[in-house]
């Protein structure tokens, strides 16, 4: 049966394993995170105490193999978690995202056995926390500028450079850093944070993420061995690859994000009585909500088809960078909706609008800005990079 | 140890429920379906026992239709198998042929323990439990908030709630006891246990398969009655002394309250 959350009736289309991991993480987001989610927001902190549960609840790379210690879900059934998580704070999606998608993924997809077995396990537990280095201060869009270098000498690499606005960096146990040969080839390192010469100083003054730690990454002649280079990982192709997970996971969780705030919208209009009467009852409130709900339903129709495509298979980039670019923006002009239906309470962390509004500014800029999609479509449709 | 853990499938505690046409039922059509909240503390008080003591925890429930999926989460819990006796006639009964029909289930089993939540949220009857004791003739321990199972696992001291504090007693087992609030604090399903319950068995049967009759009821419900609808708020105007005297009129005189 359908509801006003979800209008076209997805539900039917999801198998009762993936219904059951989406329950499972709403009940755990609302006991666990919901309650103070708020405090961690407005005190920059994020809530570690809960990386091991988040770990024994599964969500660290839920749709890889269960002989890594993870829980071999479907793709959609990943979507579905991020969703959820991001229905609570788009600060812990990225946390689990950058955990799942961007050092587990390429550690199971670009490296061998030895490194599968060494790591994954722990990182699917939450006993180890991952952090993935591609942008540098200089170059965020056009990644293959890296100035990230790495020199090998026998059996071992040297690595030097800089790494900025990285997600989990200064609580990081390992860094996937990624960084160009003499040869201009680029090449990604599993490398241990606790290495000589490797910083991770946070970044704060952030007005977004605030429940998330951000971090630069500094390498000064940092030594890694052979072994922890992924021998899959063959160029930016690589890099980009794991960017195509993140961003599958982020078009999902950014329909989280649009129902909370959709969610409390309407609540908030049924109850606010202005002139007598509630404030839903008002025709341009009406106007507001009409399209914040037919906006949801659109996205939510995508992320579906876009899980169902890449359980099959048959997903490609160009897809994934639509729905991202659609649904990241969709969540951010609803959220800036529900703060207009809000009124002044709108700008209230009693609410979780503004939260999800600010957060929802750096989900449109990370994992290929809201412009740099509209590029990759443009070349989809013409045949013509326009990104130089 | 064998421990048979009884559940029932209630509509979700924030269904906005509404009588049916007929006004001697509930319409559940657009219900969401959760385990019984005091049957979590049953489930999880049984997956502890076996983690202490092994054995094996069997679920199992009457319902309609729906049933399995209360049966799926409980084996996403960590449950082994379950059992169930699906009739859509099971949700007019009463207390006593859900009794009856699950004492046919446990005599299936012959478990060392049995465990129910000491009541369902929905019809509030607080019944089955101990009736499943006395047509099992077993010793029974209700409103249980604390159970310590001796170390060979054949009986248990027990923490009872009652009116104005506790009682301790000691069962031998087999037995029933029905959990309440404050028992233990019940586990997430996981996502790998969703997994595994993929791969878990639910034997579903029907009350002829254990040979019982039909699901009756000694009981019957004459009406089902929403709560009265809410007025709407009188303000009280005047001064505070004003205010005052005209509050406890209010109350005393017209709402007899005070």
């Amino acid at each position: 049966m359908s509801s006003i959350y979800d209008y076209f009736n997805t539900e039917t289309f999801f198998t009762e394993e993936e219904r059951m991991a989406r329950d499972a993480v709403r009940d755990f987001v609302g006991a666990k995170i919901l309650p103070n989610i708020e405090a961690h927001f407005e005190n920059r902190t994020f809530p570690h105490e809960l990386t091991p549960e988040l770990g024994a609840l599964g969500v660290f790379g839920s749709n890889l193999p269960e002989k890594y210690g993870c829980a071999a879900m479907s793709n959609t059934a990943y979507g579905l978690i991020m969703q959820e998580l991001e229905r609570g704070d788009s600060g812990l999606r990225s946390f689990v995202s950058v955990q799942g998608a961007l050092v587990m993924y390429p550690i199971f997809a670009y490296g061998n056995e030895d490194q599968r077995q060494r790591w994954l396990p722990g990182l699917a537990q939450g006993s180890l926390v991952g952090a993935f280095g591609l942008t540098e201060p200089d170059f965020g869009s056009n990644p293959a500028g890296m100035k990230t270098h790495a020199v090998q000498n026998g059996d071992s690499w040297t690595l030097n450079g800089a790494k900025m606005w990285i997600t989990n960096g200064s609580v990081a146990d390992i860094a996937l850093v990624w960084a160009k040969d003499d040869e201009g080839k680029i090449h990604g390192f599993i490398v241990d944070t606790k290495s000589p010469g490797f910083s991770a100083p946070e970044m704060k003054r952030k007005m977004s993420l605030r429940a998330s730690v951000t971090s630069e990454l500094v390498l000064q002649d940092v030594v890694v061995p052979e072994t922890d280079r992924l021998p899959e990982a063959k160029g930016l192709k690589a890099a980009l690859g794991c960017l195509t997970q993140a961003r599958y996971g982020i078009a999902w969780g950014a329909v989280g994000a649009a129902l909370a705030c959709f969610e409390t919208a309407v609540e908030y209009s049924k109850t606010r009585i202005q002139f007598d009467r509630p404030i839903g009852g008002f025709q341009l409130v009406q106007a507001k909500l009409a399209e914040m709900h037919t906006e949801i339903a659109k996205a939510q129709l995508l992320a579906l088809r876009l899980g169902q495509l890449k359980d099959r298979g048959e997903v490609t980039f160009g897809q994934v960078s639509m729905a991202k670019r659609n649904n990241v923006a969709m969540a951010l002009d609803v959220a800036r909706s529900a703060r207009e239906i809000l009124g002044a309470n709108g700008i209230s962390t009693e609410y979780p609008i503004m939260r999800h509004m600010t957060n929802l500014e750096s989900v449109k800029t990370y994992e290929g800005t809201h412009d740099i999609h509209t590029l990759i479509l443009g070349q989809e449709i013409t045949g013509i990079p326009a990104f130089t | 140890m064998k421990i048979l853990v009884c559940v029932k499938q209630v509509p979700a505690t924030d269904s906005r429920i509404k009588p049916t046409g007929d006004g001697v039922g509930v319409d559940l059509s657009s219900v969401d379906w959760i385990i019984n909240p005091y049957d979590e503390f049953a489930i999880e008080e049984a997956l502890q026992l076996k983690a202490k003591h092994d054995g094996e925890v069997v679920v199992v429930s009457i319902g309609g239709d729906k049933v399995e999926d209360a049966m799926r989460s409980a084996l996403a819990l960590g449950v082994d198998t379950a059992e169930v006796i699906k009739d859509a006639g099971s949700a007019a009964s009463d207390s006593l042929g859900i009794a009856k029909g699950l004492a046919a289930i446990a005599k299936r089993h012959n478990p060392d323990l049995i465990l129910c939540g000491k009541q369902a949220v929905d019809d509030d009857q607080m019944a089955v439990p101990a009736m499943l004791a006395e047509l099992l003739d077993l010793p029974q321990a209700t409103v249980v908030v604390g159970m310590e199972v001796a170390e060979d696992g054949k009986s248990a001291k027990v923490d009872r709630e009652i009116e104005g504090g506790h009682e301790k007693i000691e069962v031998t087992f087999p037995a029933v006891i029905a959990t309440q609030k404050g028992l233990n604090e019940p586990r997430y399903a996981n996502l790998k246990g969703i997994m595994a319950a993929k791969k878990k068995k639910i034997e579903v049967l029907s009350a002829a398969d254990l040979g019982l009759g039909e699901f009756g009821s000694k009981v019957e419900v004459l009406a089902v009655n929403p709560p009265a609808e809410k007025t709407g708020a009188r303000m009280i105007e005047g001064d505070a002394a004003a205010q005052v005297t005209e509050l406890i009129k209010v109350l005393h005189d017209e709402e007899k309250i005070i």
